[in-house]
């Protein structure tokens, strides 16, 4: 039986990766009452997903990792893990639904906040291309994640394609895993690699976290310019195709890393009426968005990466309550990151021989198997979700719309509610918001 | 302080038992046994694609509740995890 259970907070995060993490323990260390609700079983996002790190570890990363766990136990904070956010009843209040672990009775979640901190994060970019439907091709990071939750990989042989820097991260993790990863592939050329390294000149730690990743692939080629073309296999993956324009070579591997660098996810933020500016949530210096108190922070605003999500996460903790001023020398840091930011979308540009990669047969919408023939002909995601259910299935665009953003110039961003897909008793509950307000009117 | 943890989990994928390391998530027991999470509209088999809730292809039915994702979901003791659905 549904059941709808309401919960009050002074500051109320979305995300449990490390901008929530670092918003609510700084917003929790003045006494507010502060939860974050997060989809998933464990707080840390995607890079760190609640796994144990040591203060103690010779690595900068993990104790960076172990500081903040110890800070967000040590604050009282509430944490409502495996609820996802689907709707808004009004300003000031969220629904969720609950879908996993002690929270699993599927019942309806009113949280309501004075101050709303957004840490959503972001989702890989998918780009359609032959075979990229086919089992064992996953995203790179998606990879990472499956590991990161269990997945043994020794002796299996992979191919890291796509596009950022995530993918040297995945490919080192692969090999630290005792994976054979046979080769990377960034589609971006070397020119614009050059200047980007270049710029990182700046920031030391950057490039240190970089040598690294360099030691730990010594023999594992780096190839610049180069794409995936096609993935083939009966039902399961068993070569991969790689071009670099003139031509094409099929690599036998067990699994297919492939991932075109970040988009933000927004749906959250554009549902709540959040200004969004190139596809990124428009944020003053104090992570305020366009909407009175609503903050934003990490890859929602711009993807910055771990140490940009970090500081905007304690600016928007600091700010949402009234600490603004001990928010200033943040401000500072967090402007200096802000060029990294631009660098990076600069190096990581998509080319445009990528918009060829689908053919008239392949599956953009993996929802409702819509293909690129079937879509290419509409301008608009109105008219490719009216005319052919594209984008009308349970990710509800978040995998095609992106992809026809880039191969079609789709503006994807309008977004409806419920943002998610929800249960038939989750939405049958819905009137417990009206009695909350005849109470207090 | 702390019980000692049992360092595998066993669940049931379509009646057959699984034996996984703890903290495993479903998608990673269905990776493992190299088994589809579903069979799309064309009646391909698709497995986890984004492994963090979003893209919704590794949907199974758990313990008798449909649609479950099964990249955010934590293998338990004997839980019933059914594919194809």
């Amino acid at each position: 039986m549904a059941s709808v259970r309401q919960h009050s907070f002074d500051v109320l995060i979305v995300g449990g990766g490390p901008a929530g993490m670092a918003a609510s323990s700084t917003a929790a260390a003045h006494g507010h009452k502060v939860a974050i609700v997060d989809d998933n079983p464990s707080l840390g996002g995607q890079i760190w997903r609640g796994r144990s790190f040591s203060s103690a570890s010779k690595r900068a990363a993990d104790k960076t990792a172990a500081a903040w766990y110890r800070k967000v136990q040590n604050a009282q904070i509430t944490h409502l893990s495996g609820l996802r956010v689907f709707d808004s009843a009004q300003a000031g209040v969220l629904l969720a639904e609950s879908q996993d672990g002690p929270n699993s009775q599927y019942g309806q979640w009113e949280l309501h906040y004075r101050k709303l901190i957004l840490a959503t994060g972001a989702q890989e970019r998918f780009l359609p291309f032959p075979g990229w439907t086919l089992r064992n091709v996953l995203g790179a990071g998606a990879l990472q994640s499956m590991v990161k939750s269990g997945l043994p990989v020794a002796g299996k042989r992979i191919v890291v394609a796509g596009s950022g820097p995530l993918l040297l991260a995945v490919a080192a993790y692969m090999r630290a895993h005792g994976a054979q990863v046979v080769e990377i592939c960034e589609q971006a050329s070397m020119g614009q690699l050059a200047a980007f390294a270049f710029g990182l000149l700046a920031s030391p730690e950057r490039i240190l976290q970089g040598m690294q990743y360099k030691l730990q692939l010594l023999g594992t080629p780096y190839r610049t310019g180069c794409w995936p073309v096609a993935a083939y296999g009966t039902q399961r993956l068993e070569t991969v195709v790689l071009s670099d324009g003139r031509r094409t070579r099929e690599i036998p591997c067990d699994y297919f890393a492939c991932g075109f660098h970040l988009v933000p996810n927004v749906e959250l933020p554009a549902l709540l009426g959040c200004h969004l500016k190139n596809g990124f949530v428009e944020v003053d210096p104090l992570q305020q968005t366009s909407v009175p108190d609503i903050y934003c922070v990490g890859e929602p605003t711009g993807i910055g990466g771990l140490e940009q999500a970090l500081v905007e996460g304690e600016i928007a903790g600091l700010a949402s309550t009234g600490r603004v001023e001990q928010a200033q020398p943040l401000q500072r840091e967090r402007k200096k990151m802000q060029s990294f930011t631009e660098r990076l979308e600069k190096a990581f540009a998509l080319r445009p021989e990528l918009r060829r990669l689908p053919d008239a047969q392949t599956i953009v919408c993996r929802c409702e198997d819509v293909t690129f023939s079937q879509v290419r002909e509409y301008a608009s995601w109105r008219a490719v979700k009216l005319h052919t259910r594209c984008g009308m299935g349970p990710c509800q665009g978040r995998i095609c719309g992106t992809a026809g953003e880039f191969l079609l110039g789709w503006n994807a961003n309008s977004v409806r509610p419920p943002i998610l897909p929800v249960r038939f008793q989750t939405m049958a509950v819905a009137p417990a918001i009206q009695e909350i307000k005849s109470q207090n009117g | 302080m702390h019980e000692p943890q049992p360092e595998t989990v066993q669940i049931h994928i379509n009646g057959k038992s699984v034996r996984v390391a703890t903290g495993s998530t479903v998608a990673v027991a269905l990776t493992l046994t190299e088994q589809a999470c579903r069979i799309s509209v064309r009646h391909e088999e698709r497995g986890p694609l984004c492994a963090m809730g979003i893209c919704m292809e590794c949907r199974v039915t758990i313990d008798g509740v449909p649609s479950r994702l099964a990249c955010q979901t934590l293998c338990q003791p004997n839980m019933d995890v059914r594919t194809h659905g």
